[in-house]
C-alpha cells in the first residue's frame, strides 16, 4: 500500500534508529465493490443506473464504486424523509431520540479503528489523525447532542420548540465522518429527519455509518445518504419539499446556494471558507507558537476551513521565529497515510493538488520567496510538500485567496494595531490565533478580531460543546454547543 | 442433594469501593412484607460516617478533575450496566413488598433518570454560566464549580428511583456523597454500590451507609468536612432541631420533592464562582 | 540574524540571554504525540544498545560499600556475561567517598566514574564546603561531577548567586565535565525549569539534568522535552551545545525510547550519543536486556536470566 517513508530530516536514521512500518492494519475494513444508496433504511440502486469511482487519493487505486443519486432519487430521499418525520420522528419522545443517538455514538467508539482506516484510504489523511481526531469527536458529537435531545427547552426557555422537519445537508471531504457526524447529530436531536449527501471524492465512511444506522435500528427514513456530485447536490438543494438546509464548503458554491435558498425564504446555515491569521507576538511562548503554527497550516494536509494559513509574526521576532519554522518542517514526514508516523497525508485530489500548485505558482510570480523542505514524496498518488511562502504583502493574492493545502504564507506587523488591522482586512472570518504571554492582550484582540473561532495560545482545537463558525464570507451560523442547536429549531428565539 | 439450598447474601457497607462491615459489628434485619427475615444489613456509626467522608474527600478534586466529558461516558455506562441488571433490581423491589407493574416501572424510570442526568454533565455549565458585561475593560464570566462532599438521606421510598434522584445530579458536577439509607431501602442502595463498584465511577466518589437515619443524621450535619447534605429524604418524624448544627460550617441544606427531573437539582450543589481580567494592550 | 530582544538572565560572555515563556499545554501535548513514535524492529537493537551506551548505572544509598560499589562496575562493564555484543554503560554514579573503589573497578575499560558532590542532594551547605567536596571527588579519581541547583536560593529569587555557585562548582571541577541536577519535581512550572536550566548553562554547566532521584517527583517527558527546548534555544543563542541527562523513575526500555525521540526530534541526531546524553537508572539496565533476549530469541525471557548489581 502506497510507497515507503520519503525520508525526513531528523537524521534517526544515520544510527540505524528508524521510525516507519508502523502501517495500520487494512484488514479490518470490508470495502465491497459497489455501494447503493441509503434510502429510507436500506441501500437501493439508482433510478438511472449510473456510478462512479472512489479512488485512495495516496496510490490513485480504485477503492470502490459508488452509486449516483439523480434527481429522482433525491426526491425519493427527501420523501422517504418526510414520511418517516411525519410517522415516526415527530411523535417520538426525545428521550427516545436520545437512545438511538447514544447507540450511534457508541457504535462509533466500538468500531472506531474500522471507520479510521477507511477515512485514511479514502480520503488521504494520515491515520494518526483520523484516529485521534476525527473518530473520538465524531463519537463525541453524538454523544453531546444525545443528551441535549430531552433538554432543548432548557437551551431555548419559555419557547414553544419545533423542529423544522425534513433537512438537506450537504458535506465537505476534508473531514468525511466528523462533517457527518455535526450535521446529523444535531439534527436528530431536535426532531428533524435528514438527507444527507457527502462529497463526491469522500463516500465511503457516510456509506459505513449507513450500516451503524441499520445496527442501532434506527427508523427507516430518519437519515437518508445519497451519493454523487454537483447535480446530486444541486438537485437537493432545489428540492421544493426541504424545510431547511445545512452547507459545508467553499464559499463559492456557498454564494449559489445561498441565491437559491433566499428567493424561497428556506432557512439556511454555511460553513464556508477562510484565510486565518495566525498571529505571534514577540513575548509568546515561542516554542510552542512554533507547534501551533505548524498544527495550524499542515493538520490535514492544510485541507482545513480553519487553518492559520497566514502567519502574522510580530515584526522584532520574524527572523528568528521563520528560520526556527523552517528547520521545525525540515521533521515533518510526509508519505503513506496509513503509517503511524506519518505527519502529512496525501491531497485529497487531482483537482485540489493542480490548485495548490496553481496559487504558489503565483505567489512566486508575485514575488514571494518559497521555501519547500528536502524531503522526496511517493511516485504514485497527490502528493504536496510542507510549503512556506515568505516575503508575502497584503495586496498579493497568495494572501487573500484560500489555498486549502500545506502552504504557509507569512506577514509580518509591527503593534498590535497593525496586526489587528491586517488580521481582519479579508472578506473571510472564520478564525484566528493569537499566541502571546500576556492575558490582556489576548482579551483585547479577541474583542477586536472579526471571526468566530478564536484561540488563543492553542489552535485547531475543537469541542462538541463549542459552537464553531465564522463570521462575514465564512458562512453564518454555528455548530456544536447550545447555539449549534438552534439552527435545527423554529421559534428558537433568536440564538443563532 | 447439593446446590439446591440459595446462598443468601450480605448486604454490608460501600465505602471507597469496597464493601466493609460496620466497626461497631452491629446488624439491623430487614424482612419482606410477610415478616421473614430477607437480610441482615450492616448498621452504620458514627465511626463509620466519619471514614466515609474521608474517602468522598480524597475522591472529590480528582473526580473534579475529570473532563465533563469523561464523567458523563462514565456516568452512561453505569446506566448500561443498570440496564443489563433490569431483571435483578425488579425481583429486589418485589421481595420488598413492590408489585410486579410498578418495580418494572420503578426500574425503567430510573434507569431513565440516571441516563438524563448523565447528559447533562457537558451542559450544565453551559445553561447555568454567563460571560457578565461588566461596565468597564474586563472580561467577566461565571463558572458553576461543584461545592465538595455532600451528605445524603435516601428516601426510603421508593427506595430506587428516590436514592437515583438525588444521587446522580450530586454527583454528576464533581461533588462526591455520603449516603444514608435506612430500613428495606438498603437492600437497593447495597445493590446499587455493586454496580457502581464494577463500573468506571473511581472509589470514594459514592459512599453508602446502610442504618439508622435519626443516629447518623447528627453527624452529617455536624460534620465540619461536609459541604452539604440533603435532607429531602428524611422521615417526617425528625426532629428538625438537630438540623440546626448545619449552621456549624455554614452547609448548604437542600430540600426537595423526591420525583423531579430537574437541573435545579443539579444547580444545588454547585458554587458559582466568577473571573476579572482586564482587556488591553 | 537578528536576535529577538532580551529579557536578561545572565550570559558568560557578557551577551544577554533571552528565556522564552513556555506554555504547558502545548508542551505536554507535543510530548504526547512523540511518545507515539514506533520504532521499526530491526532498529530496536540499535536502540536498545544505544540506551546502554548512555547510561549512567547509579548506586546512591547511604548503605553502599566497596564490596557494593565493585558489583555495580562490573555489572557496567560487563551487562550481560553471556552476551560480549552488548556494549558497557556510559558511566557510574555513586557518593564521593566511592570513588576510588569505583576507579579501582573500572580501570582498564571506557566506563567513567560520575560522582555527585556539593551537599547531594540537598545543596544546602556553604558553598565552601560544596566546591571542596567537588574538588575531593575530583582528586578522588572522578570523571564526571553531578551537583545539585541550589533550589532554596533559586526559589527564593537570588539568580545572581545561583549563577556564582555554579561557576565556582565548575572551576573546583577542573577537568572533569559538571553536571547541574535541576531538581524538576521542585521548580513548580516549566517556566522556572527552562529559567533554570539557561541560567545553569549560562554559568558553565556541560550537562543538565532533571533529578537527584531522591524526591518522588522524577523526571518526566514533558520535563525533558522542555529542557531540550532550553538547550536548542541555548545552542541557538550561543553556539554552546550542552548535553541532557535524564534521571529518576526511567524503569523500561520502552520509557528510554521515548526519550530518544525527544531528544532526537528536538536536537538532532548530534545529541544521540554518550557525550550529550545520559540515562540515570539502575533497574532500567535489566529491562533493556531483557528486550534484547527477546530480540534474539523470540520469546519474552524473565528475570533469572538477568544479573542483579
Amino acid at each position: 500500500m502506497g510507497t515507503s517513508n520519503s525520508k525526513d530530516g531528523s537524521g534517526l536514521e544515520d544510527f540505524g534508529i528508524d521510525y516507519a512500518s508502523a502501517i495500520e492494519s487494512t484488514s479490518l475494513v470490508n470495502i465491497k465493490d459497489k455501494y447503493g444508496l441509503f434510502i429510507d433504511g436500506d441501500f437501493v440502486d439508482s433510478s438511472s443506473g449510473k456510478s462512479f469511482k472512489t479512488l485512495d487519493p495516496s496510490t490513485e487505486k480504485s477503492l470502490s464504486v459508488v452509486t449516483e443519486a439523480s434527481p429522482d432519487d433525491v426526491d425519493r430521499a427527501v420523501r422517504a424523509a418526510r414520511a418517516s418525520y411525519e410517522k415516526y420522528w415527530k411523535k417520538m419522545p426525545g428521550a427516545d431520540r436520545a437512545r438511538y443517538l447514544f447507540r450511534i455514538a457508541r457504535h462509533l467508539q466500538e468500531r472506531s479503528r474500522e471507520f479510521a482506516v477507511l477515512e485514511t484510504l479514502d480520503g488521504g489523511k494520515p491515520i494518526k489523525e483520523s484516529r485521534d481526531v476525527d473518530l473520538p469527536l465524531a463519537a463525541a458529537h453524538f454523544f453531546y447532542h444525545a443528551g441535549w435531545a430531552d433538554k432543548l427547552e432548557y437551551a431555548f426557555p419559555q419557547r414553544k420548540l419545533e423542529p423544522h422537519g425534513v433537512v438537506g445537508q450537504i458535506i465537505p471531504w476534508n473531514f468525511p465522518l466528523l462533517m457527518a457526524a455535526w450535521k446529523l447529530a444535531p439534527a436528530l436531536a431536535c426532531g428533524n429527519t435528514v438527507v444527507l449527501k457527502p462529497a463526491e471524492t469522500t463516500p465511503l465512511t457516510a456509506l459505513l455509518l449507513a450500516e451503524v444506522i441499520k445496527d442501532v435500528d434506527l427508523p427507516p427514513g430518519v437519515i437518508n445518504i445519497v451519493t454523487g456530485a454537483g447535480e446530486t447536490g444541486s438537485a437537493l438543494v432545489e428540492h421544493p419539499e426541504i424545510d431547511k438546509l445545512a452547507f459545508t464548503g467553499s464559499t463559492e458554491v456557498g454564494k449559489l446556494i445561498q441565491r437559491s435558498a433566499v428567493k424561497r425564504n428556506l432557512p439556511l446555515t454555511l460553513e464556508l471558507g477562510g484565510k486565518a491569521p495566525h498571529i505571534i507576538f514577540e513575548d509568546a511562548a515561542l516554542d510552542q507558537a512554533i507547534e501551533g503554527v505548524i498544527n495550524g497550516i499542515f493538520f490535514n494536509q492544510g485541507h482545513v476551513c480553519c487553518a492559520g494559513s497566514r502567519l502574522l509574526v510580530q515584526e522584532s521576532i520574524a527572523d528568528y521565529f521563520i528560520d526556527r519554522l523552517k528547520k521545525r518542517i525540515e521533521l515533518l514526514r510526509v508519505g503513506n497515510p496509513l503509517d503511524k508516523n506519518t505527519d502529512i497525508g496525501a491531497i485529497n485530489s487531482k483537482t485540489q493538488l493542480e490548485r495548490i500548485d496553481q496559487l504558489v505558482k503565483v505567489g512566486i510570480e508575485e514575488g514571494a520567496d518559497v521555501f519547500k523542505p528536502s524531503c522526496s514524496l511517493p511516485e504514485n498518488g497527490y502528493w504536496y510538500p510542507p510549503t512556506v511562502l515568505t516575503g508575502v504583502q497584503q495586496s498579493h493574492r497568495v494572501a487573500r485567496e484560500e489555498i486549502f493545502g500545506p502552504v504557509l504564507v507569512v506577514q509580518t506587523f509591527r503593534t498590535p494595531e497593525e496586526a489587528l488591522e491586517k488580521a481582519n482586512n479579508t472578506p473571510y472570518g472564520l478564525s484566528a490565533g493569537i499566541w502571546t504571554e500576556k492575558g490582556s492582550l489576548i482579551h483585547w484582540m479577541a474583542e477586536r478580531l472579526r471571526a468566530g473561532v478564536i484561540w488563543a495560545n492553542t489552535f485547531n482545537k475543537f469541542d462538541p460543546t463549542s459552537p464553531f463558525g465564522g463570521y462575514k464570507e465564512s458562512g453564518f451560523g454555528r455548530e456544536g454547543g447550545m447555539h449549534g442547536l438552534a439552527a435545527y429549531l423554529k421559534n428558537n428565539g433568536g440564538r443563532s | 442433594m447439593t446446590g439446591k439450598i440459595p446462598i443468601t447474601k450480605t448486604y454490608k457497607l460501600f465505602i471507597d469501593g469496597v464493601f466493609p462491615r460496620s466497626e461497631s459489628g452491629r446488624t439491623f434485619s430487614v424482612n419482606n412484607p410477610k415478616g421473614e427475615l430477607i437480610a441482615n444489613v450492616s448498621q452504620a456509626s458514627r465511626k463509620d460516617f466519619r471514614e466515609a467522608v474521608r474517602a468522598a474527600r480524597s475522591a472529590q478534586r480528582p473526580w473534579a478533575s475529570k473532563t465533563a466529558y469523561n464523567r458523563g461516558q462514565i456516568l452512561y455506562r453505569v446506566a448500561e450496566i443498570l440496564e443489563s441488571r433490569k431483571t435483578e433490581f425488579v425481583e429486589l423491589l418485589k421481595s420488598i413488598g413492590v408489585d410486579s407493574k410498578a418495580a418494572t416501572r420503578e426500574v425503567e424510570d430510573s434507569i431513565q433518570r440516571w441516563v438524563w442526568y448523565a447528559g447533562w454533565s457537558d451542559k450544565y455549565s453551559q445553561v447555568l454560566g454567563s460571560v457578565n458585561p461588566v461596565s468597564g475593560p474586563y472580561f467577566n464570566f461565571t463558572v458553576p464549580e461543584p461545592t465538595g462532599v455532600v451528605g445524603i438521606i435516601a428516601p426510603t421510598e421508593p427506595s430506587m428511583l428516590g436514592l437515583i434522584s438525588r444521587l446522580v445530579p450530586a454527583i454528576v458536577s464533581g461533588n462526591t456523597v455520603v449516603v444514608v439509607s435506612e430500613g428495606h431501602s438498603s437492600l437497593t442502595s447495597v445493590t446499587i454500590g455493586e454496580v457502581l463498584a464494577t463500573s468506571d465511577v473511581p472509589a470514594g466518589v459514592v459512599n453508602i451507609l446502610t442504618g439508622d437515619q435519626t443516629d447518623l443524621l447528627p453527624w452529617m450535619v455536624g460534620h465540619l468536612d461536609v459541604n452539604a447534605v440533603d435532607i429531602s429524604g428524611i422521615s417526617p418524624k425528625t426532629d428538625l432541631t438537630l438540623l440546626e448544627e448545619a449552621a456549624s460550617n455554614v452547609k448548604r441544606v437542600v430540600a426537595r420533592q423526591v420525583n423531579e427531573e430537574s437541573l435545579e437539582l443539579i444547580s444545588d450543589f454547585l458554587e458559582m464562582k466568577t473571573v476579572w481580567h482586564p482587556i488591553g494592550k | 540574524m537578528k536576535m529577538p530582544t532580551s529579557t536578561i538572565t545572565f550570559g558568560k560572555t557578557g551577551s544577554p540571554l533571552k528565556v522564552i515563556p513556555v506554555d504547558a499545554v502545548s508542551l505536554e501535548a507535543r510530548a504526547s504525540s512523540l511518545a507515539t513514535r514506533s520504532i521499526k524492529t530491526n532498529s530496536k537493537r540499535a536502540a536498545l544498545h544505544l540506551t546502554i551506551r548512555c547510561m549512567d548505572l547509579t548506586t546512591l544509598e547511604g548503605a553502599d560499600t566497596p564490596e557494593k560499589v565493585a558489583s555495580l562496575c562490573q555489572k557496567a562493564k560487563r551487562p550481560d556475561p553471556s552476551n560480549h555484543d552488548v556494549p558497557s554503560v556510559a558511566a557510574v554514579c555513586i557518593y564521593p567517598e566511592m570513588v576510588h573503589h569505583a576507579v579501582e573497578a573500572t580501570a582498564g575499560s571506557n566506563v567513567k566514574v560520575a560522582s555527585v558532590a556539593g551537599a547531594f542532594p540537598s545543596g544546602l551547605s556553604t558553598i565552601k564546603a560544596r566546591t571542596a567536596d567537588i574538588a575531593d571527588a575530583v582528586k578522588s579519581g572522578a570523571d564526571e561531577i553531578d551537583i545539585v541547583l541550589n533550589r532554596s536560593a533559586f526559589l527564593a529569587g537570588d539568580e545572581q548567586r545561583v549563577f556564582e555557585e555554579i561557576v565556582a562548582s565548575k572551576d573546583a571541577c577542573g577537568e572533569a565535565h559538571l553536571k547541574v541536577i535541576l531538581e524538576v519535581g521542585e521548580l513548580g512550572s516549566y517556566d522556572k525549569i527552562r529559567q533554570a536550566s539557561m541560567l545553569a548553562m549560562a554559568a558553565g554547566a556541560d550537562f543538565i539534568k532533571t533529578s537527584t532521584g531522591k524526591i518522588p517527583q522524577a523526571s518526566s517527558l514533558p520535563r525533558v522535552l522542555c529542557m531540550a527546548e532550553a538547550v536548542r534555544d541555548f545552542a541557538y543563542q550561543t553556539n554552546t551545545p550542552v548535553g541532557i541527562k535524564a534521571a529518576g523513575g526511567i524503569r523500561t526500555a520502552k520509557q528510554a525510547w521515548h526519550y530518544l525521540v525527544v531528544i532526537g526530534e528536538t536536537l538532532g541526531t548530534d545529541w544521540l550519543n554518550p557525550e550529550m546524553f545520559r540515562i540515570g537508572a539502575s533497574s532500567l539496565l535489566n529491562d533493556v536486556l531483557l528486550q534484547l533476549k527477546r530480540l534474539d530469541s523470540g520469546s519474552y525471557s524473565g528475570p533469572d536470566y538477568v544479573t542483579v548489581d
